[in-house]
């Protein structure tokens, strides 16, 4: 790793500061992919601003109709929480099924949607669910924050602070991990949500998380796996590799979402 | 440089430390607690597994300065005395390691995991000891008896 200069951050005005005042400044979360990748030397910025420890970030808040997770709250209490197990199950099996047992004790929500990997899994509950990300400046929708491969509409200097989930009749997630990795190829939530029924695909397309709205109307229609299974994916806009191609893709994103129907049905969290 | 204090094992441990100080690193080199283990170094192989304030993380993916004043236990610090900890004793007991070089991150997470599923109430079955070491890679092919080890000690602690 280069050399970089590290600042705690006490609170969100003072990390605005530290960022503003940095020469090339980068905000550090739960620091799950931005130090491999720091380690690797595909990231060296100047100064790391650590907001992971500002305790008005961390936590999950019930409000009226909704949930408020607090942007540096950690996938393993999300999984963990009762509220969100009750409330939210395909979040909370969303959350228990990212990295490994170790990076949900650090691995944080706002620091993945920061960085918006397109095979990340948060993007798609956030999307589907029709959440708003809460920032020390504005409320972005879900759909005008994620701007393709690595890319999300936040501004110079702008720090996520809470997202909030309108509560859904119910929802579910299922992934289809990548074997090494075990990022996922395909994976998608599909809830029923106050603004209807939203399915989001995350790991399979070319620009990131993308709604489908084939799945969206036959669910809307028929609540079911078989009307999940029975709707052609196309492979247009599907990402080809190493691991899969496009069609391979379409394949895996129809299968995973009849399981997350499957499984939202069931109201239990799963990972 | 960041001036770094923090509790190791139950220790107040302070030092002056490059900012860019990764916590496996001012485990090893400036303690020489070297318990901890660095394997692939891509957050992949679980070999430097510690407790920070009593849950898993992987100590080479974490800044030391940014866990300043938090407690920190390594494998050095599981054993009372001479008296191993269950889950070493069960790794001995039930063979669960060849060359050992994954033994240390393998038996921080398995104290992890036996401590919230019994927060949580759930059981830490087989299926479920096997799903939760996703992020310790044994290259000996070693598992079967990792996971009775662990499930031996679940019982035992």
């Amino acid at each position: 790793m280069y050399h970089v200069n590290y600042r705690r951050a006490g609170s969100v005005a003072e990390a605005a500061d530290l960022l503003a005042e940095a020469e090339d400044g980068q905000l550090l979360a739960g620091g799950q992919t931005l130090i491999p990748t720091m380690k690797a030397r595909l990231a060296a910025p100047s100064d790391l601003v650590d907001i992971s420890g500002i305790e008005d970030l961390i936590g999950i808040r019930e409000g009226d109709g909704a949930i408020e997770i607090g942007s540096m709250t950690p996938h393993a209490a999300v999984a963990a929480s009762e509220v969100v197990r009750a409330r939210i199950p395909g979040l909370a099996g969303l959350a228990a099924g990212i990295g490994d047992p170790a990076v949900r004790h650090r691995g944080t929500i706002g620091g993945s949607l920061a960085n918006n990997d397109p095979a990340a899994c948060y993007p798609a509950g956030v999307l589907a669910l029709g959440a708003t990300i809460v920032t020390n400046s504005r409320e972005i929708a879900a759909e005008d924050f994620f701007l393709g491969l690595f890319a999300t509409d936040l501004e110079e200097g702008e720090i996520i602070v809470a997202v909030r989930f309108p509560q859904p009749a119910r929802s579910g997630y299922a992934k289809f991990p990548q074997p090494a990795s075990r990022y996922p190829m395909a994976g998608v939530f599909a809830a029923e949500t106050p603004s209807g029924i939203r399915v989001a695909v995350t790991g399979a397309g070319e620009d990131g998380v993308f709604r489908h709205e084939g799945l969206e109307a036959a669910l809307a229609e028929d609540w079911s796996r078989a009307a999940a299974a029975a709707v052609e994916i196309s492979p247009e806009g599907l990402a080809s590799d190493i691991h899969g191609a496009a069609d391979y893709r379409a394949a895996l994103v129809s299968a995973m979402a009849a399981e997350a129907v499957a499984r939202a049905a069931s109201r239990k969290p799963k990972g | 440089m960041a001036d770094v204090a923090m509790n190791v094992n139950g220790e107040a441990v302070r030092a002056e430390l490059p900012d860019n100080t990764l916590l496996v690193d001012f485990l090893r080199e400036t303690l020489g607690l070297t318990g901890t283990h660095v394997g692939c170094e891509t957050s992949q192989c679980g070999a430097c597994v510690v407790h920070l304030d009593g849950e898993a993380i992987k100590s080479c993916s974490v800044l030391a300065a940014s866990v300043a004043g938090r407690a920190v236990t390594t494998i050095e610090g599981l054993a009372d005395g001479d008296a191993l900890h269950p889950m070493q004793a069960a790794f001995n007991a039930h063979h669960g390691l060849q060359c050992g070089f994954c033994t240390p991150g393998m038996i921080m997470a398995g104290v992890d995991m036996v401590r919230r599923y019994r927060a949580s109430g759930e059981a830490l079955d087989e299926a479920a000891i096997r799903h939760e070491l996703e992020g310790n890679i044994c290259r000996c092919t070693g598992y079967h008896n990792i996971v009775r080890a662990i499930d031996a000690a679940a019982k035992a602690m």
